[in-house]
């Protein structure tokens, strides 16, 4: 076996000091790109974009955990000095949002609620997150009140509460907070551009917000079939299936269940029996 | 420089992890780049071990990140995901023998405008490049640690688990290969 010391004597031996210096030549600078696209990654940085949507351009802004806001675009230095008021974050403009990212989002703002967008939860209460969880599960072109995402969280009682969550979610579209209205007919307030934009995207979803609002003013919460004698909401699919001269409405679901009906298991107007 | 970061990393990581990567980011896409032999894959394997590292040290009680000697951990994070990326992709030049025909061709269109120290600088960093990439692993990683990184033979051995005389055997060795890999491209060229 060859015996070798550490000290610069074999090295000379040879010539091979050159090489040992031709290697030490090798050592480069980093790309600028490394350390901001790995604090982005490791999610104590974020970049964004503007995407263009139906009511108009949005900033979407993501790092390595997911999405982590999205607002209307009126002023990149106002929405940059926003973020770090709230998220206490570096922000930078991205050169593009990564593809899959961008491919999600945009088949989530098509209406697909299925498709995973992944989301940055961190700095949010597990109530807020349960509140939000459940707004994705309602589909395009339907409503619920907000009294049943309170009901379906275990927390009944925490309607306001509930309100105040959807007010502050801070992915608009992506989570889709414009499908909770109130049980009263009113459309409701929208963080993304107020109650015409939320009014814009529920009809562009499908929903008939006319006949909504006309039925809560006349007293009516409920749609029930006479054939099947089951009551949903009124922009439950299974209701909207509902011929006319079989449909019913109830005022309330003691009302509906009063009169024999249950509750559909689908869009759940009530603790299904 | 490692002095104070593991107790800063320790102590809150998301504040201190910007430090290290600003400090530690040369050396770890020098490691990479040299195992890879490309850029976009460096850089990908380089921001990977910083994924790597924060996620470790984010489990790690604070204790064991103040103990930590940043240095030989990165390295052997790089060194496993060069690797490991070297083998996925392995560049087609490995012949030392084409090397020769192939050192003309570095000098692309693009560099006519370019210094000529500069080009021969490119020039002569794509030819070791090529020689150490030829390599076997046993001899271009310590190589690498060695002179690129500028690593001891001690924070060496701690990096790839090997004794020290193995690791200055293999040194030396891959020192000899790579000069004779040179002469015998110098001799080509000279003989062209």
């Amino acid at each position: 076996m060859t015996r070798v010391s550490s000290g610069p004597a074999y090295l000379n031996e040879g010539g091979l000091a050159q090489i040992e210096a031709a290697l030490r030549d090798l050592r480069v600078a980093a790309p600028v790109t490394l350390l901001p696209d790995t604090l982005v990654a490791a999610g104590l940085a974020d970049q964004y974009t503007s995407l263009h949507t139906l009511v108009g351009p949005v900033f979407v802004a993501w790092n390595g955990r997911g999405v982590s806001a999205l607002t209307l675009a009126e002023d990149p230095a106002v929405f940059e000095t926003r973020f770090r008021a709230e998220f206490a974050r570096p922000i930078s403009r991205g050169r593009a949002i990564p593809d899959q990212l961008g491919r999600a989002i945009q088949s989530r703002l098509a209406g697909d609620r299925l498709v995973k967008v992944p989301v940055d939860w961190r700095g949010r209460t597990s109530f807020e997150q349960a509140v939000w969880k459940k707004a994705l599960e309602i589909p395009a072109g339907e409503v619920r009140p907000y009294s049943w995402i309170a009901r379906e969280i275990g927390h009944p009682k925490a309607v306001r509460a509930v309100g105040t969550a959807l007010a502050r979610n801070p992915i608009p579209l992506v989570i889709p907070c414009h499908r909770v209205v109130r049980a009263d007919g009113h459309i409701g307030e929208y963080g993304l551009g107020g109650p015409t934009n939320k009014r814009a995207i529920l009809a562009a979803e499908g929903v008939d917000i006319g006949s909504l609002e006309q039925m809560a003013q006349s007293g009516m919460r409920y749609l029930g079939s006479d054939t099947t004698r089951i009551f949903c909401l009124p922009t439950c699919r299974h209701a909207r299936r509902i011929t006319l001269r079989h449909r019913v409405s109830f005022p309330s679901e003691m009302g509906a269940q009063a009169a024999g009906y249950r509750a559909c298991k689908v869009c759940r107007p009530a603790v299904a029996a | 420089m490692d002095d104070q970061l593991p107790m800063l990393l320790g102590r809150d990581l998301d504040a201190a992890f910007e430090r290290l990567v600003r400090e530690h980011q040369a050396r770890v896409f020098s490691i990479a780049l040299r195992l890879t032999g490309n850029a976009s894959d460096a850089e990908e394997v380089a921001q990977d071990v910083f994924m790597r590292a924060y996620r470790a040290l984010g489990e790690y009680p604070p204790e064991r990140i103040r103990e930590l000697r940043l240095r030989p951990w990165l390295a052997t994070i790089a060194v496993n995901l060069g690797r490991n990326r070297f083998r996925r992709h392995r560049p087609a030049t490995t012949d030392l023998d084409d090397i020769a025909r192939s050192r003309a061709g570095d000098l692309a269109a693009g560099d006519r405008d370019t210094p000529h120290h500069e080009v021969a600088r490119r020039e002569s960093t794509a030819h070791w490049q090529r020689l150490i990439s030829a390599l076997p692993d046993r001899y271009r990683v310590p190589l690498v640690l060695r002179y690129v990184d500028d690593l001891t033979f001690t924070e060496m051995s701690e990096v790839l688990g090997q004794p020290l005389g193995t690791l200055k055997a293999q040194v030396y060795r891959g020192l000899r290969l790579l000069r004779a890999a040179h002469d015998s491209t110098e001799r080509k060229e000279l003989s062209a």
